[in-house]
């Protein structure tokens, strides 16, 4: 870099000073992030990689996964679960179809009734909005053990839900004891109780095509329907601090132009709250996938299995039978899932009317934003830049 | 370039070193294991700690007051801790390298640690134990090698609600002794809303029926799961059921065998000894009494459970341990507990004293002389989870369809 004689004159001392503070607010940021890194190096990082060495060993649960009688297996753990081959590799294939029905059901209703109860409850005509707001909330702060307690005995065969079903002539299932797919009930309500033909051999996983269209079993049911109460509330929160954000102004303007009140919500409200509906599926997703709590305290996997989900059977093959690899295998096939499946929700909730919204905004503002945009993206640039001098 | 950040690199590399040093610490925490264990230091007096799953208050006192008297006797602290999940608190104290000393130890899960190592047989150097039961000690052997004492052990037998009983007719002559007539009996006690026979939905209790057609999933170490006697054995469970006089306690709408008897859903049902504490404590009104069960076509079974006081191979002070297993072991502690909490003595010189307190009990001690053993290889809890799991539909299937999915189940557990 060619340098006049001035610079080079004034810029020594001003190169050691700013170094020296830089240096030292260097050295501050990181003291100040050390902790959390110990922490999270300490709690996170070391776990995880422990456990992706387990997944990868012979590891039987006794001393040191790292001592030298420990052994590297290869993908061997892996190819048992995915291969669907032998009792491990079926019961991850019905493990993941449990929870995959139960995703399917649980994060699309319980975002939905989310979003319900706090439009509703962000209504300024609605009378005690305090106290619906609370009522809605309150299966969110009990513990998921004590609401699993609950359901077991609202759910029993002699459960308060079956007495009532009983009022309009109802015969209710057995709840948690009632291993049907809901499927195969409505399948046989059509006369087709066998699996045809082409549906009898193992498929994917080790699982017949006729298994994986079970649907939730019944006991599976009473679980999502729980998961949607109790998990309800405290996406509503989200939502209706989401929504409290969306200024009156905004919906001035959609009600001058004549926007009736369920154009407004899917036209002005819905697309702002975008953000907030990507964190609460998100969140959904990952919550749903995990489901441990309620199966290790309901059911243990039964009735006939339909409710084992991979997080159960990774903790039954790692703590009960003693096989620690495949259970470590589990838990990263199942962390691949949600991780592929949050990148696709991502694609599919990206923001594809940029241009149109563009379109909408007077073009003085448009060209001034971006005028400024120019500044803010050019000084860390510039920093690097002196930094490197 | 290269100097102009000299504090940055320090600072990152403290950060990088001290995480390094956390990072082996954690890593040495979780390895102090096997090296340093299992030191024959036979002078130690290390404290003992003694892991028990404890079915509640009165197991606990009595457990725990016999641990003191021992530490008192010997002057080595032992403690008694009550685990909230057994099985889960074990695993993790063997991977940590800090298990209890001395525990609980089902058969299910005896096989897993005994083949990986975490336990220490000490069970040839028992001085009493010849004297325990053969089939006990058969659980509980890994490689021809005996590794713990049997703790107690429980049969299953038929219980009868003695109200129904007479209500329907009948009288103590009429107690079933074939299978024809548990059948009949069955029918004779159904009633609108009692149905003749119940038991849990799960081979753990059904297997008494191939029991007693001569049947069982692994015979000689064999895979024997669709033999013509396990067949025979779920079609005659399948006819009854069908039939109305048997069910499920789970279609009842009970958690297990003795609640749906307790609440009279059930005027018989197939359960162990432990059902004489749940009857005193939950259902003090109902009066029942004890029958071995019926002989089928290949005579008189039924299955039996137990636990052993395992001992820990990286136990800091084995020899204490040991001896405080003898000490719980004796014809004392066990007749002691067994009034404590029911259970039955492991050692057959205590039977005849145990059918003495207990004569209305006797029916399932006499059990011991005939019961079978569940497969308790590695693997076999789940082969019996994927069996029970079919049996919930074994009113809508085919017995020899179950018996036959699961065959290649049990042939992976038999070779072992």
């Amino acid at each position: 870099m060619p340098s006049t004689p001035t610079t080079a004159a004034e810029a020594p001392p001003s190169r050691v000073k700013r170094g020296d503070i830089r240096g030292r607010q260097g050295l501050a940021g990181w003291l100040f992030i050390t902790p959390v890194v110990l922490i999270l190096g300490l709690f996170l990082v070391v776990p995880v990689i422990m456990a992706a060495w387990v997944s990868l060993s012979d590891w039987t649960g006794r001393g040191s996964p790292f001592s030298a009688s420990v052994s590297f297996v290869g993908f061997e753990n892996y190819s048992g679960i995915l291969g669907g081959e032998g009792l491990i590799g079926r019961d991850f294939g019905t493990a993941i179809r449990n929870n995959l029905y139960y995703v399917l059901l649980v994060v699309p209703l319980q975002t939905a009734l989310a979003l319900f109860l706090a439009v509703m409850v962000n209504r300024q005509i609605l009378k005690g909005r305090g106290f619906f707001r609370t009522a809605f909330y309150f299966p969110s702060v009990t513990s998921s053990v004590a609401i699993t307690v609950l359901w077991l005995f609202l759910f029993s065969a002699t459960g308060v839900i079956n007495k009532v079903l009983s009022f309009f002539a109802i015969e209710g299932p057995n709840w948690f004891q009632d291993p049907r797919g809901v499927l195969h009930i409505l399948f046989g309500l059509v006369g087709v109780d066998q699996a045809p033909a082409g549906l009898r051999a193992p498929g994917f996983l080790g699982i017949s095509g006729w298994d994986w269209l079970a649907g939730p079993s019944v006991a599976m049911s009473a679980f999502v329907l729980m998961a949607i109460f109790t998990t309800s509330g405290t996406f509503m929160l989200l939502f209706i601090a989401a929504l409290q954000n969306i200024s009156g102004e905004v919906q001035e303007a959609a009600m001058v132009d004549g926007a009736t009140g369920w154009q407004r919500f899917w036209a002005v409200t819905l697309p702002m709250l975008r953000p907030t509906l990507f964190t609460v599926l998100t969140l959904g997703l990952i919550g749903t996938w995990q489901v441990f709590d309620q199966i290790y305290t309901g059911t243990q996997g039964g009735p006939a299995k339909t409710t084992l989900t991979p997080a159960y059977l990774s903790f039954n093959a790692a703590f009960v039978d003693q096989q620690w690899g495949v259970g470590a295998a589990i838990a990263f096939v199942l962390f691949a899932i949600i991780v592929v499946l949050t990148l696709l929700q991502r694609w599919a909730l990206r923001e594809r009317d940029v241009p149109r919204r563009r379109r909408m905004v007077p073009a003085g503002v448009s060209a001034g934003s971006s005028a400024a945009a120019i500044p803010g993206t050019a000084a860390p640039a510039d920093e690097e830049g002196e930094q490197r001098r | 370039m290269k100097t102009g950040h000299p504090r940055r690199r320090l600072a990152v590399a403290i950060t990088a070193a001290s995480m390094l040093a956390l990072t082996a610490c954690g890593g040495s925490g979780f390895s102090e294991s096997a090296e340093d264990g299992g030191g024959e230091a036979a002078a130690t007096d290390a404290p003992v700690s003694v892991l028990i799953g404890s079915s509640g208050d009165a197991e606990t006192e009595a457990v725990t007051a016999a641990v003191d008297s021992w530490a008192s006797e010997s002057g080595v602290e032992a403690s008694v801790i009550v685990a909230s999940d057994l099985t889960q608190q074990l695993s993790q104290g063997f991977a940590s390298g800090e298990p209890a000393d001395v525990f609980y130890l089902s058969t299910d899960a005896f096989a897993g640690y005994a083949a990986n190592g975490s336990l220490e047989p000490y069970g040839e150097d028992l001085a009493n134990k010849d004297d325990y039961y053969p089939a006990l000690r058969e659980a509980f052997t890994y490689e021809d090698q005996l590794y713990c004492a049997p703790k107690d052990f429980s049969t299953l037998g038929l219980v009868i609600n003695s109200a129904k009983w007479e209500e329907a007719g009948l009288t103590e002559e009429d107690i079933p002794t074939t299978w024809e007539e548990l059948a009949d009996v069955a029918e004779q006690l159904t009633t609108e809303e009692t149905v003749g026979l119940g038991f849990s939905p799960e081979f753990q209790r059904l297997g008494v029926f191939a029991a007693q057609a001569g049947g069982g999933l692994i015979t000689d170490g064999e895979a024997t799961a669709a033999s013509e006697a396990n067949v025979e054995a779920l079609n005659y469970v399948k006819q009854m059921m069908t039939d109305g006089v048997a069910d499920y306690s789970s279609n009842l709408g009970a958690g297990w065998g003795g609640e749906a008897f307790g609440k009279g859903l059930a005027a018989m049902v197939i359960e162990g000894n432990w059902i004489a504490g749940a009857m005193t404590n939950d259902f003090p009104d109902v009066e029942y009494q004890v029958a071995e069960l019926p002989e089928g076509p290949g005579g008189k079974g039924t299955l039996q459970f137990t636990n052993c006081w395992g001992i820990a191979a990286d136990s800091d002070n084995i020899e204490g341990a040991k001896a405080l297993v003898e000490h719980l072991t004796t014809p004392e502690s066990q007749l002691a507990f067994a009034e404590a909490f029911g259970v039955m003595p492991s050692l057959q010189s205590v039977a005849a004293d145990w059918s003495e307190q207990y004569p209305e009990l006797e029916p399932f001690i006499a059990g011991g002389e005939y019961a079978q053993n569940l497969p308790a290889q590695q693997g076999a809890a789940d082969v019996l989870g994927e069996l029970n799991s079919q049996l919930e539909s074994l009113e809508s299937s085919d017995p020899q369809q179950i018996l036959e999915s699961v065959q290649p189940l049990v042939e992976t557990i038999a070779t072992q």
